[in-house]
C-alpha cells in the first residue's frame, strides 16, 4: 500500500502530479521510498537536495566529516552558518527546511565494512558520492550482495562519470574496473581540483537516475557509462557488459562478503595522517624555517613539485618548481649529495616525490609535512592557505 | 588516422592534449604510436606484461575492447578510441588516492 498524500503535499508537488510520467501514483511511490546518499559533499548535495525536494519519503546520509570553508565552493547543501558543523547536520537542517515532509536519517561515522549492512540493509537504492577507493568498492560489493542498485558518479577537474550499477540487471563497477589503481599513480582531487559546478552536473544526473529507478519510468544508465567533459561539452556513452570472471557479481564469485577494501586498495580510507611521508622523512615548517634562518650557507635545495599556476598563489623564496609529472625525467636537475627538501600544497605530493627519489638512490631528502599551507599556518601568517 | 580521447586526469603525461592523432589497424599498433608520442603515459596504462591496467579501460566508439578482442582488435580510420580511467572524486580530501 503506497501512503497517501494530503493537501499541502499535493500543492507542493502539483508539478510532478501533472507530468503522467510521474503523477498521483508515482508522487506516493517516491514517498514511499528510501535512499540512502554516501558521502555528503560535492556529489551529495546535490543529490541529497533533489531528492528532499523530489519529496523521496526517507533519506539516509552517511558521512563524518565537518563542513569546512574550502568545501562551499562546490558543496552547496551547506552554508557559510554552516561552517564546523557535522556535515550530516548540516545537510539535514538544508533538507528538512526545503522539505519538512520527509524522513533524514543520519550516520555520522565512516562507511565502512563493519556498519555498512547495517546501515544499508533497509534502503531501496544506494548512491555513491564517495571520494575514495576503499568506499567506492565498498559500496559496489554491498549493492551486489544486496542486490540493491548502486547510483554512481565520479569527477575530477573537468571529467565526469555516471552509471547505474544493478548486479541483478547489468554489471557492476568491478565489471569495468576490477582493480584500483595503486595509490599514488597521479594527483588526488584535493591536489588535482575541481570545477565546482561539475559535482552539480554529475550529481544531479545521480539524482535523476534514482528517481527514474523509483518511478519506473524511461531508460536507466544500467550497461551504460556516462563520460561527460565541461570543456569539451561533451557527453559520451559507451556500453558496459558483464565481466564473466567478475570476482562479485559473476557465476563464480570470490568475494561473498565485505572484505578490507581498505588493504584490497593498498590505502587507508579514513582518519590517516595527511601530507606526511613517514617520521623519518619528514621535517615541520618550523624545523625547515630553523634551518633556512640559521643555515650558514647550509641551505638545504627547496623543490617545489607543484603545478605552475599553483606559484602564484603562494611560494617559498628560493625554491626550485619541478612538477611532480616531470620529475622522474628531470632527475639529473637534482644532486644526491645536498640535502633536498621537497614540498607540495600539502604534503601528499612530495611524499610522492620523496618515495620517487628513494627509489632512485637519493638518500638526503626530507618532506615539509603538510606542505606549503603548514609553512603559511606555522611560519609565515602573510601567505594565504589553499 | 584514428583520433584518440585523452582524460583529463592522463593530459599530464599527454602534453596537457585532450585528443591525439595515431596510426595503427589494431589497437595494439595504435597504443604503441601513442607511446612513441607520449612515453610517459606507457606505465599509466599498461603494466609490466604489456596488458591494459585493470583499473583503464579502452573503448573502440562505444564497445570496450575487453568485450572485443583485446589489443589485437582491429580499427578503421574513423574510429574513436576512448581512454577511461577509474577516477575517485566527489568528496574532496587531501588523500593521495583519491583519484585515477
Amino acid at each position: 500500500m503506497l501512503p497517501e498524500l494530503n493537501h499541502e503535499e499535493i500543492l507542493r508537488y502539483s508539478r510532478h502530479l501533472l507530468i503522467p510520467e510521474v503523477g498521483l501514483e508515482g508522487q506516493r511511490k517516491l514517498k514511499a521510498a528510501s535512499i540512502l546518499v554516501i558521502g555528503s559533499g560535492g556529489l551529495g548535495s546535490p543529490v541529497a537536495l533533489y531528492l528532499a525536494a523530489a519529496g523521496v519519503g526517507r533519506i539516509g546520509l552517511v558521512d563524518y566529516d565537518v563542513v569546512d570553508y574550502s568545501n562551499l565552493q562546490r558543496q552547496v547543501i551547506h552554508g557559510t552558518s554552516t561552517i564546523d558543523l557535522l556535515k550530516v547536520e548540516s545537510a539535514r537542517q538544508r533538507m528538512l527546511d526545503l522539505n519538512p515532509d520527509i524522513q533524514v536519517d543520519v550516520y555520522n561515522e565512516p562507511f565502512t565494512s563493519a556498519n555498512a549492512m547495517h546501515i544499508a540493509g533497509d534502503y531501496d537504492i544506494i548512491i555513491d558520492g564517495t571520494d575514495n577507493f576503499p568506499t567506492r568498492y565498498l559500496t559496489n560489493d554491498l549493492c551486489v550482495l544486496l542486490g540493491k542498485p548502486n547510483v554512481y558518479g565520479s569527477i575530477f577537474r573537468f571529467d565526469g562519470q555516471a552509471s547505474v550499477f544493478d548486479a541483478t540487471r547489468g554489471p557492476c563497477y568491478r565489471c569495468l574496473f576490477p582493480e584500483p589503481p595503486p595509490p599514488g599513480l597521479v594527483p588526488s582531487c584535493a591536489e588535482g581540483g575541481v570545477l565546482g559546478v561539475l559535482p552539480g552536473t554529475i550529481g544531479t544526473i545521480q539524482a535523476t537516475e534514482a528517481l527514474k529507478l523509483i518511478l519506473d519510468i524511461g531508460e536507466p544508465l544500467i550497461g551504460k557509462l556516462l563520460l561527460y567533459n565541461a570543456l569539451d561539452m561533451s557527453y559520451d556513452f559507451v556500453k558496459l557488459r558483464k565481466n564473466p570472471n567478475c570476482k562479485v557479481c559473476g557465476p563464480n564469485p570470490e568475494v561473498t562478503e565485505l572484505i578490507d577494501y581498505e588493504a584490497f586498495c593498498g590505502v587507508p580510507s579514513h582518519d590517516h595522517e595527511e601530507g606526511s611521508a613517514g617520521a623519518d622523512w619528514d621535517i615541520t615548517a618550523t624545523e625547515l624555517a630553523e634551518i633556512i634562518k640559521n643555515g650558514n650557507g647550509n641551505t638545504p635545495h627547496l623543490i617545489d613539485v607543484r603545478e605552475p599556476h599553483e606559484l602564484e598563489i603562494s611560494h617559498l623564496e628560493g625554491a626550485d618548481l619541478i612538477p611532480l609529472g616531470q620529475l622522474a625525467s628531470r632527475l639529473s636537475e637534482l644532486d644526491s649529495a645536498e640535502d633536498i627538501v621537497l614540498f607540495c600544497k600539502a604534503g601528499t605530493r612530495s611524499a610522492r616525490a620523496l618515495e620517487l627519489l628513494a627509489s632512485a638512490g637519493f638518500r638526503k631528502m626530507k618532506n615539509l609535512k603538510g606542505g606549503i599551507n603548514a609553512w603559511a599556518r606555522e611560519v609565515d601568517p602573510s601567505m594565504p592557505i589553499y | 588516422m584514428t583520433t584518440l580521447r585523452i582524460p583529463t586526469p592522463l593530459r599530464t603525461y599527454a602534453d596537457g592534449q585532450s585528443e591525439v592523432d595515431v596510426q595503427g589497424t589494431t589497437v595494439a599498433e595504435a597504443m604503441d604510436d601513442l607511446f612513441s608520442l607520449h612515453p610517459a603515459l606507457r606505465p599509466h596504462l599498461l603494466n609490466g606484461d604489456d596488458a591494459l591496467r585493470p583499473f583503464v579501460n579502452l573503448f573502440v566508439n562505444d564497445e570496450n575492447i575487453k568485450d572485443l578482442n583485446g589489443l589485437d582488435t582491429p580499427i578503421q580510420e574513423n574510429d574513436k578510441l576512448l581512454l577511461i580511467p577509474s577516477i575517485a572524486g566527489g568528496r574532496e580530501q587531501e588523500f593521495e588516492h583519491d583519484i585515477y
